[in-house]
């Protein structure tokens, strides 16, 4: 190793020449490597890579001209994204220092990158055409989910938003579901694995319907971890569906692609969830309800049809019938009862006008005549007296034709009420006589409908479908 | 009709699409009195088997606790940090 200092003549410098020990020096070699570099990034090949049964990773970086030793504790190892081997280029980040023990300086790796990729963005979409190339984000690769998921695995922070945002929207709407969380960090170096890890674990105890994995929003390095190539195979490989819900709707991650289902939000996710159950309680007791009354509105049609088939008049009582055909010509008597009346009323109406007028006239013509024979010679006089005679008999003839006239229209009109009377006749109720039903009246043609209308010796006629009995009432029963 | 609830158990899908099925027939009006009945007997088991399903499953918030290598769940405590 060269000398710190330019050499100086060692005899001169004796007195004040300082010597330190090896170890000495080694540790301030340390401290001022430590203090000059502090922690870096640098790129190179990794070569002569080791792993003592310690489990940390020894190896060299080297580029063109020049090699450094460099360390990966195992500690350091857990977020680890690539595997390491000779010849990979990578961009590692770490502490510059000294091993002491064999003055060796070198470099502590705490994070490893491969080289050569870009930036966030660039790295995002690097990742994303790889995987669309494999078919990973295929449709045709995308599990339906349950139709009821009903036992839910949650993949997130249990001291994160989702998590808070999930049980809100559970305990708002208490819908019976089984959630299971895996708590995982979903941000920082190492938290891609864990959501990985937590994912082929939840896939392994089984017995769950749907993941969902996510957190809340935050920004793009903070979401980092649901575009990592570790957390997409993941969710491929899970054989249950997987709901990504990562942050706010406007952020996609590569994630998102992968799952078999994207929610903008942990909150949508669990809404997505609890409204499909909520939907189902739904339409189950919708379905209950129109079983219910379609049964009803059919027994109702039914009904109506039965109740109008048994309810038609012949299956009524028979007596009902008969009082319907009763009441029915007892109506048809007194209206043509009145109008007989009337009709009658009318013509003796008629007569009598014409008998007035009639009067009148020979009133008129008497006077005339008198005032004539006054006026004349008693010849006139007598001559017209004559004729006054023979007119007046004219008159008295008149009269008597009227008075034929009238009772011929009296005759016909009594003819007309026969005629009536025995199309009335055949419309009473013989249909139920047949039946054997029979009408009982006494000799003045009142109808019996009580016992007491005809006591012991009255005599009856009971009219039957052919003709009519007539009898006498010999013993009395009455029924209370 | 009643034997298909008699299936090993069938899924909430198939029993909810059948009373879909049952319930339009019965509200077609076109249904004798015997089917009116049965239809209405096998709607109201599949009712009772969909809230059944609906039911099943008790409201319980749980989480992974790994210690020792051995995971096991425990009821979830809001906050809690890993």
């Amino acid at each position: 190793m060269q000398p710190l200092k330019p050499a100086t003549p060692l005899t001169a410098a004796t007195e004040t020449r300082k010597i330190y020990r090896v170890s000495e020096l080694t540790r301030l070699i340390k401290a001022a490597l430590e203090n000059e570099f502090g922690s870096v990034w640098i790129e190179g090949e990794v070569s002569n890579l080791r792993r003592p049964t310690s489990g940390h990773l020894y190896f060299t970086l080297k580029d063109a001209e020049a090699q450094l030793a460099a360390v990966l504790f195992r500690g350091n190892q857990l977020g680890l994204k690539l595997e390491l081997r000779d010849g990979l280029k990578i961009r590692a980040y770490g502490q510059v220092t000294a091993y002491e023990k064999s003055g060796q300086c070198q470099i502590v790796v705490r994070r490893v990158e491969e080289a050569g990729k870009g930036s966030l963005q660039e790295q995002f979409e690097a990742l994303k055409l790889k995987l669309a190339a494999e078919g990973l984000f295929a449709e045709e690769r995308k599990k339906k989910l349950p139709l009821l998921p009903q036992h839910i695995g949650i993949v997130t922070s249990p001291s994160g938003a989702a998590v808070r945002d999930i049980l809100n929207i559970l305990n708002r709407r208490f819908p019976n579901l089984h959630i299971l969380i895996a708590p995982v960090r979903v941000q920082g170096e190492g938290a891609a694995a864990e959501i990985a890890a937590a994912i082929d674990l939840l896939n392994a105890r089984g017995g769950l319907d749907v993941l969902i994995v996510g957190r809340g929003g935050g920004s793009l390095e903070d979401l980092w971890c649901f575009n990592e190539e570790v957390v997409a195979r993941a969710i491929a490989r899970s054989r249950i569906p997987v709901i990504s819900a990562v942050g706010h709707e406007i952020d996609f991650t590569i994630s998102d692609f992968v799952a078999d289902l994207r929610a903008p939000t942990p909150s949508a996710a669990a809404e997505l969830l609890v409204g499909s159950k909520e939907a189902f309680e739904q339409q189950v007791q919708r379905g209950g309800a129109r079983l219910a009354r379609a049964l009803r509105t059919q027994t109702l049609v039914w009904r109506n049809r039965l109740t109008a088939a048994a309810g038609s008049y012949v299956f009524r009582e028979p007596q009902n019938l008969v009082r319907r055909s009763r009441d029915r010509l007892g109506t048809l008597r007194s209206a043509m009862a009145h109008e007989l009346r009337s009709a009658a009323q009318q013509r003796s109406q008629q007569v009598d006008e014409l008998g007035l007028r009639l009067g009148h006239q020979i009133e008129l013509r008497r006077t005339a005549c008198r005032q004539a024979l006054q006026d004349a010679n008693p010849r006139m006089a007598r001559a017209l007296r004559a004729t006054a005679q023979r007119t007046a008999q004219h008159l008295q003839e008149l009269l008597l034709r009227l008075g034929h006239g009238m009772t011929v229209a009296r005759t016909a009109g009594a003819q007309d009420l026969r005629r009536v009377a025995s199309q009335l006749n055949a419309l009473s109720p013989l249909a139920v006589l047949e039946r054997g039903f029979s009408l009982t009246r006494t000799g003045e043609g009142k109808i019996i409908r009580d016992v007491a209308e005809a006591p012991v010796g009255t005599a009856l006629e009971t009219r039957l479908a052919h003709g009519t009995l007539e009898s006498t009432v010999t013993a009395l029963k009455k029924e209370t | 009709m009643a034997d298909k609830l008699t299936e090993p158990t069938p899924s909430f899908e198939k029993a909810l699409e059948r009373l879909e099925q049952i319930v339009a027939e019965m509200e077609g009006g076109k249904l004798s009195l015997e089917k009116m009945i049965s239809h209405f007997e096998e709607g109201s088991k599949l009712v009772k088997f969909c809230s059944g399903k609906l039911n099943e499953v008790e409201k319980k918030i749980e989480q992974l606790l790994t210690k020792d290598g051995q995971t096991t769940t425990v009821p979830f405590e809001p906050g809690q940090e890993v």
